[in-house]
């Protein structure tokens, strides 16, 4: 792919430029419409009734109570389902609605339309529902000695009677944290007349809700057309359904539009989470500092239904070490049925929870060996030619491991807190004032982390693209969703430097006009809908340049040399130059039953450095800066780059010192913005980025996919500087005030 | 009962409920869905608009109380014509603070304000001034970039 050649590298907005996003100027406006913004003509709103116990018998629902008020419409259940009434992406195993049992708190049970929201509310609150409650299987341990397993990830690698010298182990957990998009779900579906309906919902890949959605409607996948959405984040939250089935069920029922909103606090029980995890893990080398064997025991906690656990654990249980060589490795991974709120994919999935572990096995082990942290680091850090400790899947390709850990050790380090230095929005405490300036101690930690880009393990993963030349230039059609990201901007500059025509749009198509271009998710559209793209262009120029017999192609026409042949508006005089590629990566294989095999298609890593302040006495935590060298294959659009970075080091950063969701015994005890914190813009670090460009053979240009290490390395490289400043082992995350105040454990 | 107020400079009357905040009655009865609703509990910003010159959470607004108020939403604030921006406006374009665009209205909102108000303050004081905006997407570098560039044109280029 990299081989392509930029035909005039002075086109407007290609490659490697900081090119705004073509949906800013509508979005600072206030007109960009997102999916809570939708409105039809003689729509009704729908409401949720759910299930207030992690776990019961369902006695009884009657809906009766709902249908007899003013301006109520519907109100179903899952008897009402008209077609398979189990959902799931890859196994179809969650009900629709609630039937025989609830598993988890907030399970929807029933569902209603009215003419408005309030009195759908009213309207679900009224409905009878009558639980036995069950006791809920919450606590991992006791989930896997019940054999309660979505699927169990077996590794094993190297010589069995490999060991080391030097050993520590510990048992680390990660809490389950909340994606926390800002647009909560909420979606419109629109009756067509003849039976089927065109729905916007919360989605990263619409085709994969069609195919559900058609199964449970009872439809054919042609009379379900999933739009693209225009959504108010994701990360991972929009890959599984949440209200699409309910507002098809209500739309088909009552042959008009129905529209609904979830608030804050049902939208915390509407989408999935990432997994909290307990691991166990034993690191050990030999004097000189060579990682000799690694045991890892990986508890993950999926909740009630398998979703995508099944693919997040794979990757866990794949990156279980970090981007280190090993001789000896034995994994366990397992994903876990229990009755706490469902989990699934969210940045980073599944690298994250088992990153948090290793990298603080790593130095603890580098002290053990009283070794500099990084120095351990680069002495096992993997390379091309090397392989994959886990998988034994040789590196082919750029990673450049060595190179993140050295160029995020030279950027310097930030000035210490000036001793003068009292503004409070400065220190621990913040604006709470509650931190003297000389108790502040501060804290350097490290972390790196590795993950892969696209669907892996065999799956057969492809993108479909269409590029049209007209007379205005050019258009690339995607069912690829945009969800922030900045992939419209990408797939844009891609197709300008492939054309050399500045006039690009894209144009997201409904699941009735275009092929999958897959999920939104795995790092992959940049290389995906990026090299769809770029192959259908290259095809579209071929073909322009035939035409005619030119030789290069611009705004201005087609040219040979220094002669203009003919004007953009001559070449297309008998119609549009279009070009429908469905592109496939490289073909990945699965696991054989000791997990090894070539299972990925590329890797991207990043090393983080964190600074933190900390004020001991009440166990409050600054993020002072975060300094991060990430490899990006190339850099097709730097300020792009660096928002995604930014971005995902909040997030990271954030489940290190305060996201987590609070379970008790399967309820969730913070539910709202109120009471789960998100980072502010006090709370958010100073960042110092270095992209790190070695040219991918997998993507467009040479790019990889980026966006999910900046969340993964950041929640251990923060809570190793909190270490290094309070000297505690800190095996949780996030880190909480008694974790860093009180006895030392 | 009827609530009258200015919105972006236009007359406005609805018909509101008692419970109906400020925020339904932009949204859904005046259709100015610019802000947004991300929490309906203060906690978020996305609802930000001006009230009589001041930021408020519209979500926390009682349609009622904002009886003969001067409202100003996202929709507004550039005023003029059609496809002008405001210097706030450009400056989140240009410096790419915006990603999936949620928090956008209201840190818009909030920003011109401080602009108005305090064109001089000083990088803490900015993050203070917009702390109330939550932002999942961009982890705040590429806003505080923007306000920094438009508090610089401002004093270039004189007011906002
Ligand atoms: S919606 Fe008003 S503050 Fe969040
Ligand atoms: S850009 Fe998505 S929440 Fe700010």
């Amino acid at each position: 792919m990299s081989e392509v050649l930029v035909q005039r590298p002075t086109v407007r907005g290609g490659v490697g430029e900081s090119v705004p996003r073509p949906d800013a100027v509508p979005k600072v406006t206030g007109r960009f419409d997102f999916l809570g913004d939708l409105h039809a003509e003689g729509m009704v709103w729908g409401a949720t009734r759910r299930a207030w116990l992690p776990r019961a018998r369902l006695v009884r629902v009657d809906v009766t109570p709902a249908l007899t008020m003013r301006g109520v419409h519907a109100a179903l259940t899952q008897d009402d389902v008209p077609g398979h009434r189990y959902q799931g992406q890859k196994v179809t195993d969650q009900p629709v609605l609630a039937e025989g049992e609830v598993r988890t708190w907030g399970e929807p049970v029933a569902v209603v339309a009215a003419d408005d929201p309030e009195t759908a509310r009213r309207a679900a609150d009224a409905i009878i529902v009558e639980l036995d409650e069950l006791e809920p299987l919450t606590d991992l341990d006791e989930a896997l000695a019940r054999g309660s397993v979505f699927r169990h990830v077996r590794v094993r690698r190297g010589d069995p009677d490999a060991r080391g010298e030097v050993v520590v182990e510990d048992t680390y957990t990660t809490a389950t944290q909340d994606p926390a998009a800002l647009g909560t779900e909420a979606g419109l579906a629109v009756p067509d007349g003849l039976g089927g309906l065109d729905l916007w919902g919360p989605t990263q890949w619409t085709h994969v809700d069609r195919t559900q959605l058609a199964a449970c409607l009872g439809l054919s996948p042609e009379q379900v057309r999933v739009q693209p959405c225009r959504l108010g984040g994701a990360f991972g939250s929009r890959e599984d359904l949440s209200l699409q089935t309910h507002l098809g069920m209500l739309a088909l029922r009552l042959g008009r539009p129905v529209k609904m909103v979830y608030d804050r606090t049902e939208s915390f029980v509407g989408h999935v989470k990432r997994h909290g995890a307990r691991m166990r893990y034993r690191h050990e080398a030999d004097r000189a500092g060579r990682l000799v064997r690694v045991e890892a025991q990986l508890l993950l906690d999926g909740g009630p239904y398998e979703l995508t656990s099944s693919a997040v654990v794979a990757n866990s249980s794949y990156f279980a070490l970090g981007p280190y060589r090993c001789q000896r490795v034995e994994v366990d991974g397992y994903a876990l049925r229990t009755n706490n709120p469902p989990s699934g994919a969210m940045r980073g999935f599944g690298a994250n929870q088992p990153c948090f572990a290793a990298e603080a096995q790593m130095d603890r082990l580098a002290e053990a060996l009283g070794l500099d942290p990084l120095e351990l680091r680069l002495r096992n850090a993997i390379g091309p030619g090397d392989h994959l400790a886990t998988t034994g899947q040789l590196i082919e390709h750029p990673l450049p491991t060595a190179e993140v850990i050295r160029s995020v050790a030279a950027i310097p380090l930030p000035d210490a807190l000036a001793p003068a230095d009292d503004d409070p929005r400065r220190l621990p405490g913040g604006t709470g004032l509650t931190t003297p300036r000389d108790r502040v101690v501060r804290g350097v930690g490290y972390a790196v982390g590795l993950k892969n880009l696209q669907f892996s393990e065999g799956f057969d993963d492809y993108a479909e693209a269409r590029v049209e030349l007209t007379a205005e230039g050019a258009r690339v059609h995607t069912a690829a969703i945009e969800v922030g990201q900045g992939m419209v901007t990408i797939i844009a500059q891609v197709v300008r430097s492939t054309l050399g025509v500045s006039q690009v749009e894209v144009a997201f198509d409904h699941t009735g006009r275009i092929g999958s271009a897959g999920s939104t998710s795995a790092s992959r559209q940049t290389q995906m809908a990026g090299n769809a793209a770029l192959e259908a262009a290259t095809v579209v120029r071929t073909q322009a340049l035939e035409r005619l017999g030119g030789d290069h192609l611009d705004d201005a026409g087609v040219w040979r040399g220094e002669q203009l042949l003919a004007p953009l508006a001559e070449l297309v005089a008998d119609g549009p130059i279009e070009h429908h590629v469905r592109y496939r990566h490289r073909p990945t294989q699965q696991p054989d039953a000791d997990g090894q095999g070539a299972l990925h298609v590329d890797f991207c890593v990043a090393a983080h450095r964190a600074v933190v302040d900390v004020d001991p006495d009440l166990g409050l935590v600054r993020v002072v800066e975060i300094a991060i060298a990430q490899d990006v294959g190339r850099a097709l659009n730097p300020q792009q780059l660096h928002g995604q970075i930014e971005g995902g080091i909040a997030q990271g950063m954030g489940h290190a010192i305060m996201e987590e969701v609070v379970l008790d015994a399967g309820v969730i005890r913070n539910a709202s913005f109120t009471d789960y914190l998100l980072p502010t813009c006090l709370d958010a670090p100073e960042v110092e980025a270095v992209l790190v460009e070695q040219p991918s053979p997998w993507g467009p240009f040479g790019a990889k996919g980026m966006a999910e290490l900046p969340t993964m390395s950041a929640t251990p490289a923060v809570v190793a500087a909190v270490r290094a400043a309070t000297g505690r082992a800190l095996t949780r995350a996030p880190v909480r005030p008694e974790d860093v105040v009180g006895d030392l454990r | 009962m009827i609530v009258t107020l200015e919105v972006n400079g236009e007359p406005c009357a609805a018909e509101v409920a008692g419970f109906e905040s400020l925020l339904w009655v932009l949204r859904e009865r005046l259709g100015l869905t610019g802000a947004k609703d991300a929490c309906l509990q203060g906690e978020c910003g996305s609802c930000s608009v001006l009230l009589d010159g001041e930021v408020v959470c519209a979500c926390l607004v009682l349609a009622a109380d904002a009886e003969g108020a001067r409202v100003t939403t996202v929709e507004g604030l550039a005023g003029g014509s059609e496809g002008e921006l405001h210097l706030v406006q450009q400056a989140f374009v240009d410096a790419g603070a915006v990603q999936c665009g949620f928090c956008t209205p209201g840190l818009i909102v909030a920003a011109a304000h401080l602009l108005e108000t305090r064109p001089g303050a000083g990088d803490a004081e900015v993050r203070e001034a917009l702390s109330g905006n939550l932002c999942r997407c961009t982890g705040y570098g590429a806003i505080l970039r923007a306000v920094a560039r438009a508090q610089s044109q401002a004093t270039q280029g004189g007011a906002p």
